[in-house]
């Protein structure tokens, strides 16, 4: 039989037009039986490789929509992750600077990659963690009014663009989704693709993946500092499973073993939490946003550790 | 007896443990009687009368909010798991983090 005649590529306009209509693949060798289908939604293929891109971009259109960013104007944000390279991406492209505030001890790495994407870096006070960056970028923003802040943790555009995204693009793909698991952060992803697919599958199960900090990365001194970033409505979630960093490693070893994919850390945990939840049901398709790949982890100290908890527990991974 | 692992920040309440034994048939028995034993914590892990906002606990890894809440069945010698609400992704709380 002949192949059918190569189709004309696609060409896109910008990198911006390739965020989004990731890959869906079915993970058969993970899945512990036939009749539960697992399915991973490989995000690390977005264009700076992570799900933030189309974070970002719709953090950006919708500021630009609004008239509240508009050319003059300079982005502002507390991040030294894939946030931050996604938005300094989309900043180049569109023409905003770019500043990240971010806690002094984060690694050579990814300031490099940031600076390499054309940030700003500022650094906060490494003993503050995630607060003191926040602190510092509330500071920064409140003294200077060109600055505009997208703050990912409270931008309703962030869980939008995965319920017009992610979350639509799975329901399209599939007839049939009973479970879809993804790591907790700003709970973007939960929110808006849990959403959509709800609507598509009315008994859908949402299952969070949450990481389980290390003593040391917990630097609070009461629980009243704790935080709940304002998008996310725990009420929203089916499940909520804690994920042990050996868990996650433990995930990610699997992931490429037996499937060839090389996710990151959250990754991992994600596959976990399926692997878990597959082994409660009888039969269904369970959906894994895998939200990047294990690219920039390479430098990270667990990959030969005998004991990976005690390598991996100085950081929060997700 | 339920195991009950304490976070950092709540050492001091619990004379510096990392773990401390309760006993109860569901969650909430179990932190009333945590809480009894260590009356500093009690105005730590509650707001009016419920769990705070800023209060995980989990049972065998879940978020007892997805499972049952106070209510949740405890068997004996189980785990319960008490921790800060923490913003996954955020900046700068590890040196990698994503």
């Amino acid at each position: 039989m002949r192949p059918d005649p190569v189709a004309a590529p696609r060409i896109a306009p910008s990198v911006l037009d390739l965020i989004g209509s990731t890959p869906l693949v079915e993970l058969r060798r993970l899945s512990p039986k036939p009749s539960v289908r697992l399915y991973a939604k490989l995000e690390g293929q977005n264009p700076t490789g992570s799900i933030k891109d189309r974070v970002a971009k719709a953090m950006i259109d919708a500021a630009e929509a609004s008239g509240e960013l508009e050319p003059g104007r300079r982005l502002l944000e507390p991040t030294s992750g894939n946030t931050g390279i996604a938005l300094a991406l989309v900043a180049r492209l569109r023409g905003y600077p770019l500043t990240c505030v971010l806690p002094a001890n984060v690694t050579e790495e990814r300031r490099r990659l940031l600076r390499l994407y054309g940030a700003e870096i500022v650094e906060s006070p490494a003993e503050e963690g995630s607060n003191g960056a926040v602190r510092l970028a509330l500071e920064l923003a409140a003294h200077d009014p060109s600055f505009y802040m997208p703050f990912q943790y409270g931008n309703e555009a962030n869980p939008r663009a995965h319920y017009e995204g992610t979350g639509a693009e799975i329901a399209t793909a599939l007839d049939r989704v009973d479970v879809l698991v993804a790591g907790l952060g700003t709970g973007g992803t939960l929110m808006g693709a849990g959403a959509r697919l709800r609507e598509s599958f009315p008994d859908l199960v949402v299952a969070a993946a949450e990481p389980m900090p290390g003593d040391e990365v917990m630097g609070l001194r009461s629980l009243a500092d704790g935080y709940v970033p304002p998008i996310l409505d725990v009420a929203k979630l089916d499940r909520k499973l804690l994920v042990t960093n050996a868990e996650s490693a433990a995930g990610v070893r699997l992931l490429l073993e037996r499937e060839g994919i090389f996710g990151g850390v959250s990754s991992g945990g994600v596959v976990h939490a399926a692997l878990r939840l597959a082994a409660e049901l009888d039969e269904g398709a369970i959906v894994c946003i895998l939200a990047d790949g294990g690219w920039k982890y390479l430098s990270a100290g667990f990959w030969e550790a005998d004991d990976v908890e005690r390598e991996m527990g100085r950081s929060v991974w997700w | 007896m339920t195991r009950v692992r304490i976070p950092p920040m709540l050492r001091a309440e619990v004379g510096g443990a990392r773990e401390v034994e309760a006993q109860g048939e569901t969650v909430g028995e179990v932190i009333e009687d945590l809480v009894e034993r260590y009356p500093a914590l009690r105005a730590q892990l509650y707001r009016d009368g419920d769990l705070g906002e800023f209060v995980n606990v989990y049972l065998g890894g879940e978020d007892v909010r997805t499972l049952e809440g106070l209510d949740t069945p405890v068997r004996d010698g189980s785990t319960l798991i008490l921790l800060p609400a923490m913003a996954g992704g955020s900046p700068g709380v590890g040196r990698y983090e994503a």
